[in-house]
C-alpha cells in the first residue's frame, strides 16, 4: 500500500469531478430515450396543417374538417350573426372577452378569427369531449332571443356562433379555436399562424 | 436526515448489509489485470440491451406482414429511432465480443476449476441463452438474411433422427418460417429468454461471491482461519460472512477500488462501441448484413449465407463434416465441450502462468483455431475454406482432448504462496 498521505481535498475533488461528468454522460443518454416519445415523423405527418376552400361554402353552412384526428367546425356566418355576436348576449355569456387562453391571439375578438365571416373551432365540447350539434336557425328553443349556436346533447352545454360558452351549462370554457390562417387566395389553412406557411 | 432513510429501510430489508456483503466489504484480489474489465461490461450491455429493447418494442410490429416496414419506420421517423437500434443491434455483437474475451480471461487464469465448476456452468448457460437471443433477434427485422439464416439453424433440428421433421415444423409453427415463427421468436426474444438471462446472471454473480473471484496468479486470497500472522492481514475491513471463516490476504474491497478500476473500463469500452454505432454501425456487413436490407422472400435464397460473426466458429465447424447429422452434432458438440472444460481439465493449478508450456501452447493454439473458424464462418465455402475448417476443427477438439491427457500429470511451476507483487 502506498504511503504517501491522503489528501482529502483532491479525492473530493476527483469524487465530484467523476460524478458530474457521469451524470452529464447520463443526461446526454437518456435524451433519445426520451425525445422517442415524441410524436414519430408519420403522426406529425398526419398532423400537418389542413387545408380547406371556404369559397364554395353557402352562408350559414357548416362543414367538419378532420385536423389531427379532430373534428374541425368552419361556419360561414352571415351579417345577422355576426351582428348578434357584437353584444347582443354577451350578458348571458362565461367569457364574452375570450380573456381564458382558449384560442390564439389574433382570435381574441367578439367573433374569435382573424376572418369575422368564418367561425373556425374545435367541434370538441370543453366539458368532457362530445360533439355539439349546430343549431341554424332554431336555437331560439334553447336560448331566447339567440338564433343560431351550438348545443351540446350529451349534458347540454349551449356555446353561440363564435364558440363562446353560455351560463349555467356545465362547460367551463369557450370552444377551442385552433390555429389557422387563409393563404393569399382564400384557402383556410388549419394548423398555421399567419406567416407560418 | 439520509441516515434516518437508511435506518429505516435497513430495519425492514438488509439494504446496507447486502451492498456490504457483496460491494462494499467484497475482498477481491488485488491483482485484477486488462482481462477483469469483460465481467463488469457485460453487465453494461446486457443493460444497453435491456433498456433499447424495450424502447424498440414500443414501436416494433412483430407480424409477417408489417415487421419489416416497422423497422424502417423506427429507422426512419421515430425520433433517434435509428440510435436506438443501433446502440441494440451493435450492443449484440458487443456482448459477444466482451463475453468471448470474458471467457478467455476464465480458460487462461483457471476460473473454472473446482470449486468455481458451478460458477463456470451457470455462465455457459448465459452463453447458450444469449446465442438464442442473438438468433432470435436476427429474425425480428424480417429481413431476407433473417429469414434465411433462420431457416438454416432450424433446418439443422431436421438432421436429429426420427423426430427431426416434426420438431424443425413444430418450432417454426408452419410449413415454411412465417409469421407464426416471427412471433413466438418474438415473445421468447423480449420476454422469455432476457428473464431467464437475468436470472442466471443472478445466480452468477451469487455463485461467485460465494466461492470468491479467482485471480491472474490463481492463488486464493481466503487462507484458513488463523494461519496468517495479523500484521499480514489485508488492512481493510471486510464483510463477516468472509473475514470471520477466513484470514483474508492480497485483497481490496470491490467498492471502490474495482468500481473505479471499471469506470475506466466503460470509458475505453464507450470510445469503441461510440465509434461503431455513429461511424460504422452495420460492422462492414459483420453486424447488419446486406441482404437484411430488403424484406424476407422465402423465393429467393441470398447467393451467400452466412451467418452473424459470433456464430462463425460453430457455423464453420457445422459446414466442414460431410454429414447433416454429424456435422450438426459436433457444432452442438463444440459448445457441450466448453460446458465440460471443468472436468477435462485434471490439473490443480490454475494460472497459465504456472502451468506447463504444453498448456500455454495449447491454449494459443485453440485460440487461433477459434479465431480462423470464426473468420472461416462468414467466407463463402471452397475447397481451400473446408481444408483450413477442418484443420481447425480438429484443433478445436483437440484443445479439451489434449487437456485432458497432460493435465493428469502435469509439469506446473512450483505456485507461490501469495499472490506476489
Amino acid at each position: 500500500m502506498s504511503s504517501a498521505p491522503e489528501n482529502n481535498g483532491r479525492r473530493r475533488f476527483l469524487t465530484l469531478a467523476t460524478a458530474v461528468v457521469g451524470g452529464a454522460g447520463t443526461v446526454g443518454v437518456a435524451v433519445p430515450f426520451i425525445k422517442s416519445w415524441n410524436p414519430s415523423e408519420k403522426a406529425k405527418a398526419a398532423g400537418a396543417p389542413v387545408e380547406y376552400d371556404v369559397s364554395k361554402m353557402a352562408p350559414g353552412q357548416l362543414v367538419r374538417v378532420k385536423w389531427r384526428g379532430k373534428p374541425v367546425y368552419v361556419v360561414r356566418r352571415t351579417d345577422e350573426v355576426l351582428e348578434q355576436l357584437k353584444s347582443g348576449h354577451n350578458e348571458q355569456l362565461k367569457d364574452p372577452d375570450s380573456i381564458e387562453n382558449q384560442q390564439p391571439e389574433y382570435a381574441v375578438n367578439s367573433h374569435r378569427s382573424p376572418n369575422p365571416e368564418f367561425l373556425v373551432a374545435l367541434g370538441v365540447c370543453t366539458h368532457l369531449g362530445c360533439a355539439p350539434t349546430y343549431r341554424a336557425g332554431d336555437f331560439n328553443e334553447i336560448v331566447e332571443g339567440v338564433a343560431n349556436g351550438f348545443f351540446c346533447p350529451c349534458h347540454g352545454s349551449k356555446f353561440d356562433m363564435a364558440g363562446r360558452v353560455f351560463n349555467n351549462v356545465p362547460a367551463p370554457l369557450n370552444l377551442v379555436v385552433p390555429p389557422h390562417s387563409y393563404s393569399d387566395n382564400g384557402v383556410l389553412l388549419i394548423g398555421v399562424d399567419k406567416g407560418d406557411a | 436526515m439520509l441516515t434516518n432513510i437508511v435506518n429505516w429501510i435497513d430495519k425492514r430489508i438488509p439494504m446496507t448489509e447486502t451492498f456490504n456483503k457483496h460491494v462494499g466489504q467484497y475482498p477481491a484480489p488485488v491483482n485484477f489485470n486488462f482481462w477483469y474489465f469483460f465481467g463488469s461490461l457485460a453487465m453494461l450491455v446486457l443493460v444497453n440491451q435491456i433498456l433499447t429493447g424495450i424502447w424498440l418494442t414500443m414501436n416494433y410490429t412483430p407480424s409477417g406482414a408489417e415487421a419489416f416496414a416497422s423497422v424502417e419506420y423506427i429507422m426512419r421517423d421515430v425520433e433517434y429511432g435509428w440510435l436506438l437500434r443501433y446502440m441494440h443491434s451493435t450492443g449484440a455483437s458487443a456482448f459477444f465480443v466482451v463475453v468471448y474475451l470474458h471467457m478467455l480471461r476464465g480458460m487462461m487464469y483457471g476460473s473454472y476449476q473446482k470449486p468455481r465448476e458451478l460458477l463456470w456452468l451457470f455462465g455457459m448457460f448465459i452463453f447458450l441463452v444469449l446465442m438464442a437471443e442473438g438468433f432470435m433477434g436476427y429474425l425480428l427485422p424480417w429481413g431476407n438474411m433473417s429469414f434465411w439464416g433462420a431457416q438454416v439453424i432450424i433446418s439443422l433440428f431436421g438432421a436429429i433422427p426420427v423426430i427431426g421433421d416434426d420438431l424443425t415444423l413444430w418450432i417454426r409453427g408452419d410449413y415454411v418460417i412465417s409469421g407464426a415463427t416471427l412471433n413466438r421468436f418474438f415473445a421468447l426474444h423480449v420476454i422469455a429468454l432476457p428473464l431467464v438471462l437475468v436470472i442466471l446472471v443472478f445466480l452468477h454473480i451469487v455463485a461467485l461471491h460465494e466461492v470468491g473471484s479467482n485471480n491472474p496468479e490463481g492463488v486464493e486470497i481466503k487462507k484458513p482461519k488463523g494461519s496468517v500472522p495479523p500484521e499480514e492481514l489485508a488492512k481493510f475491513k471486510f464483510h463477516k460472512q468472509y473475514s470471520e471463516k477466513y484470514d483474508i490476504v492480497d485483497a481490496v474491497p470491490f467498492h471502490p477500488y474495482y468500481s473505479v478500476k471499471d469506470i475506466m473500463g466503460v470509458v475505453g469500452f464507450l470510445f469503441f462501441f461510440c465509434a461503431v454505432i455513429f461511424f460504422a454501425p452495420e460492422g462492414g456487413g459483420y453486424f447488419l448484413e446486406k441482404p437484411n436490407f430488403e424484406p424476407a422472400n422465402p423465393l429467393k435464397t441470398p447467393e451467400h449465407i452466412a451467418p452473424v460473426w459470433y456464430f462463425g466458429p460453430f457455423y464453420t465447424i457445422l459446414r466442414v463434416i460431410p454429414d447433416k447429422l454429424l456435422g450438426a452434432a459436433l457444432m452442438f458438440g463444440a459448445i457441450v465441450m466448453l460446458f465440460l472444460l471443468p472436468w477435462f481439465d485434471r490439473g490443480t493449478v490454475k494460472s497459465v502462468r504456472y502451468r506447463s508450456i504444453w498448456h500455454k501452447i495449447n491454449l494459443v493454439q485453440f485460440c487461433i483455431c477459434f479465431v480462423v473458424l470464426g473468420v472461416l464462418g462468414t467466407k463463402a465455402a471452397s475447397p481451400l475454406n473446408n481444408f483450413l475448417g477442418a484443420v481447425t476443427s480438429v484443433g478445436y477438439f483437440g484443445f479439451f482432448i489434449a487437456l485432458w491427457f497432460y493435465s493428469k500429470n502435469e509439469k506446473t511451476k512450483p505456485l507461490p504462496e501469495r499472490i506476489s507483487h
